[in-house]
């Protein structure tokens, strides 16, 4: 991807050209639920019913009938109501799933299986395992002139659902970061192994991306003698949209505010008492900075195309408004611990002005919802504005009622606080009045307004959202065990509009504490020279645990986007795309080392300690 | 997990019965056997859960003497005033073992039977000369951890009690792995009877006591020269030989630096 002739043109004429060889670690999502299925054969009616721990039902409704040939698909119930995390896990199409559902066909009953700890370790998708050769081109001035990246990606035994989406069209694209970059050229070879096949994991290739362009950046500047925070201020893209040299046209961004805000909320300028701090009770003290940008809100349709994809990834909603004024939303979005049942309701109580309890989110049974993509990759922006669109739609209609009621014209029906109201009339008209009247329909010119009171929308967003922000942390280092502690931890994102700050905060707290899990403990580990996986249990797979990771600092800095009707960008994966750079260059910068793997480990750490003390 | 014939005796004599008669397995906390039944690594016929037994439960002075029955969790371990008095860093090890869940499940006898090359307990026994109650005998505790996740128990033989001398001049200082919370190496230093005394579990072949790093604390020599038989340390996925050696001698200067 990208343009090999003038990247190569661009490195022969710079004045620096700096160099890397990176791996980042193969991961394993470790959602608290292990997948399930129950699959039921009906053979009187034909009709299969399958409950699954799915973070997209209605796809897998499809696959199950187009391509398994399981069922017909309007025979075809697949329920999944509530589901214990994914990070992308559940995302996709599992043998064991397909197998349990066919023996239900070949036993005429039911048929469970429920994965335990073991098999989740063995069998869901793993995420990561890149080996990346970059390479830097930098002017006199400090400005980047190209990037170049050659990259293996370890697929695994099989090719999972997304398995070359994910370090192809996912990874490179956003090899640009935040960064004015004339020339990028990356090649990506995909390499299939005897493990565990691997796909989409919180982030799924922009963590990888960020981590390359975030590492070479971070040695540039300790390289040229630039500060870090100094060298990605002088080489932000500062005009958007911005087409990178990577096909990805980002939408908006305001880069150096974000940056400022961290460095801020840090006390970037304080850290050099801190160390001194640090050193006197002897421990060594780091800090690092990482500048993250992703592509969320998949994804429009046209964009899409002209990637080569094959489907649309819209969103639906139907809003529903019962006689008396209570709300069910019935939305393809997928809720698997992000909170959709809070922040779509929010949509609809800000828009109706309807009590949040009246309302409430249905998802995840294809019995009750007409179609949608499912929840992944920080899409849900994309079902909140399909949510958004359909209650315009009813507020319109309702317009025409109360216009009705109030005996004047259409036009002159404002609606605001949940009353409909106009200059033309003393009466108003409260939101479920108008709801009963829609259902009512006493003396409706029934030829113009039709009874009831539904609306449906499918949302195809124009472009994708590029959420960014910049991570800033410190960590301690005790040289005699080659523990690392990491001690601070800030974070100034722009997502965009943020309809619920605590929910977001949140998905930033998952996603920077799986971040530090990746880059200090956990490693999955095949042996070999037997190929099995040495790291298959919570005894030898390091997770993050609440004790290991400090109390986070966090900012929304928000840019709105353009891309969708609420200007939402999406946060559900940031902080596992920032903060694994952000702490490495942080221990880099505690040891004054060029690079260290991730996971910086105890022993690598101490064995760097030796050699640094032995000069 | 295969399935097994599961016992809740009343008494201690019952619970021997059952283990003779039935070849019953004994279950304490079941923190290692269960995750063991689970991963079908071991086929029990019978288990016999002595942690309903009340006799078996609780923690007493027998003169200068801690006694901990050996149903005991670790959690009630590490909050029992006497403990905490006679013997704070044996109650600050029963406090830093696995999470909370583990704590109030796991027991004391439980944890000194199987002998987890990387267990806190069998540490702090070998460095207070703990003496181990079976139903039949007591057994000095250094004749008691004989090697990994082996002891001089006989088949049936049950853990009743632990006893340990009181003692004010002592440290656990633990460096846990990161992923299980056992001691990647761990050292229990105390000072008895005048000597020192460093137990070091977790370098992968059992506890062992570790003399000449207890000679040169003696002779206020410099622990880091002391000789250290790497015979007692194995590497792993999560550290090598050498720097579980490295980490033993930085854990025996940290917990003797802490008694003063």
């Amino acid at each position: 991807m990208g343009d090999e002739a003038a990247t190569d043109a661009a490195f022969a004429d710079a004045a620096h050209r700096i160099s890397l060889t990176l791996r980042n670690n193969r991961l394993v999502p470790n959602a608290i639920e292990p997948r399930a299925i129950n699959a039921q054969w009906d053979q009187a009616n034909e009709e299969l019913t399958v409950y699954m721990t799915h973070q997209n039902p209605i796809g897998m409704r499809m696959f199950y009938a187009a391509a398994f040939g399981l069922a017909a698909e309007h025979k075809l119930r697949m329920v999944s109501p509530d589901v214990g995390g994914g990070f992308g896990s559940k995302a996709h199409n599992y043998p064991e799933e397909v197998a349990v559902t066919f023996a239900s066909k070949l036993v005429d009953g039911p048929v469970k299986w429920t994965a335990d700890r073991s098999e989740a370790f063995l069998t869901d998708a793993h995420g990561r395992d890149h080996l990346t050769d970059v390479e830097l081109a930098i002017d006199a001035n400090g400005r980047f002139l190209a990037l170049r990246a050659d990259t293996q990606a370890n697929i695994g035994a099989y090719l999972s659902s997304s398995g070359s989406l994910v370090p192809t069209y996912m990874y490179a694209t956003m090899l640009s970061g935040q960064y004015a970059i004339p020339a990028i050229h990356a090649r990506v070879r995909a390499i299939y192994s005897n493990t565990c096949p691997v796909d989409a994991y919180r982030g799924a290739g922009r963590p990888e991306a960020a981590y390359v362009i975030e590492r070479i950046v971070d040695l540039a500047a300790r390289e040229l003698g630039i500060d870090p925070a100094e060298i990605r201020r002088r080489n932000f893209i500062r005009e958007f949209p911005y087409q990178t040299p990577v096909v990805y046209e980002y939408d908006s961004g305001d880069y150096e505010k974000s940056l400022d805000a961290a460095l801020e909320l840090a006390d970037y300028s304080g850290f050099a008492a801190r160390k001194a701090t640090s050193e006197a009770r002897g421990k060594l003290r780091g800090i690092g900075v990482a500048a993250y940008v992703e592509a969320c809100g998949i994804g429009p349709s046209g964009k899409l195309a002209k990637l080569g994809g094959g489907a649309g990834m819209w969103e639906s909603a139907e809003v529903r408004v019962h006689p008396v004024g209570t709300v069910e939303v019935l939305t393809g979005a997928h809720s698997h611990g992000q909170g959709h049942a809070t922040t779509f309701s929010q949509v609809v109580s800000d828009r109706f002005g309807v009590p949040i309890e009246n309302i409430s989110v249905i998802q995840g049974d294809t019995a009750r919802i007409q179609a949608g993509t499912g929840t992944y990759g920080s899409r849900a922006s994309v079902g909140m504005s399909a949510t958004l669109r359909a209650c315009n739609q009813i507020i319109d209609k309702g317009k025409k009622i109360a216009a009705h009621l109030m005996e004047v014209d259409y036009d002159a029906v404002e609606f605001e606080d949940g009353i409909f109201s106009s200059k033309d009339s003393n009466v108003t008209i409260a939101f479920a009045e108008m709801a009963f009247a829609a259902h009512a329909a006493s003396g409706f010119p029934t030829d113009e307004i039709e009874p009831g009171l539904v609306a449906t929308s499918f949302f195809d967003p124009p472009e994708f959202t590029y959420p960014a922000g910049v991570y800033v942390c410190e960590v301690e280092i005790d040289p005699d065990t080659g523990t690392v502690e990491v001690a601070s931890f800030c974070a100034a994102d722009d997502f965009g509009n943020v309809a619920n700050p605590m929910i977001v905060e949140g998905q930033v707290h998952g996603g920077v504490t799986q971040g530090i899990g990746q880059a200090l403990w956990e490693n999955a580990l095949y042996d070999p020279d037997t190929g099995q996986l040495m790291s298959a249990s919570f005894m030898d797979y390091g997770m993050p645990r609440a004790g290991g990771v400090p109390d986070y600092k966090l900012v929304f800095s928000g840019v709105p986007s353009p891309s969708n009707p609420l200007g939402m960008k999406g946060c559900g994966e940031a902080g596992a795309i920032g903060s694994p750079p952000a702490i490495i260059n942080a221990v880099c910068n505690a040891l004054g080392v060029r690079h260290v793997d991730m996971p910086a480990t105890p022993e690598k750490i101490w064995r760097l300690c030796q050699e640094r003390e032995q000069g | 997990m295969y399935d097994f014939t599961y016992r809740r005796p009343g008494s201690l004599d019952e619970a021997k019965r059952l283990i003779a008669e039935e070849d019953g397995q004994a279950l304490s906390g079941g923190q290692t056997l269960m995750p063991v039944l689970r991963a079908r690594l071991a086929m029990p016929s019978v288990l016999v859960d002595l942690t309903r037994l009340d006799e078996l439960k609780g923690t007493s002075m027998e003169g200068d003497r801690i006694v901990i029955l050996g149903a005991t969790t670790h959690a009630d371990v590490a909050s029992n005033p006497l403990v905490r008095e006679h013997c704070p860093a044996l109650a600050a090890l029963a406090g830093g073992i696995g999470d909370p869940q583990v704590r109030h499940r796991g027991t004391i006898g439980g944890s000194v039977a199987n002998n987890d090359p990387a267990a806190c307990y069998p540490s702090a026994c070998l460095a207070l000369d703990a003496e181990i109650r079976t139903d039949r005998r007591t057994i000095a505790a250094r004749d008691f951890f004989t090697s990994m996740f082996d002891t001089a128990l006989e088949p049936g033989e049950i853990v009743t009690a632990v006893s340990f001398p009181a003692c004010r001049e002592a440290h656990y200082e633990k460096f846990p792995n990161p992923a299980s919370r056992f001691a990647l190496i761990a050292v229990f230093a105390a000072r008895l009877g005048g000597d020192t005394r460093l137990a070091v579990t977790g370098g992968g072949t059992g506890v062992f006591r570790w003399q000449e790093g207890e000679q040169a604390a003696d002779q206020g020599g410099d622990l880091a020269n002391a000789a250290l038989d790497e015979a007692h340390f194995t590497g792993d996925l999560h550290a090598s030989t050498a720097y579980r050696m490295h980490l033993t001698r930085v854990m025996a200067q940290r917990s003797l630096a802490a008694i003063g």
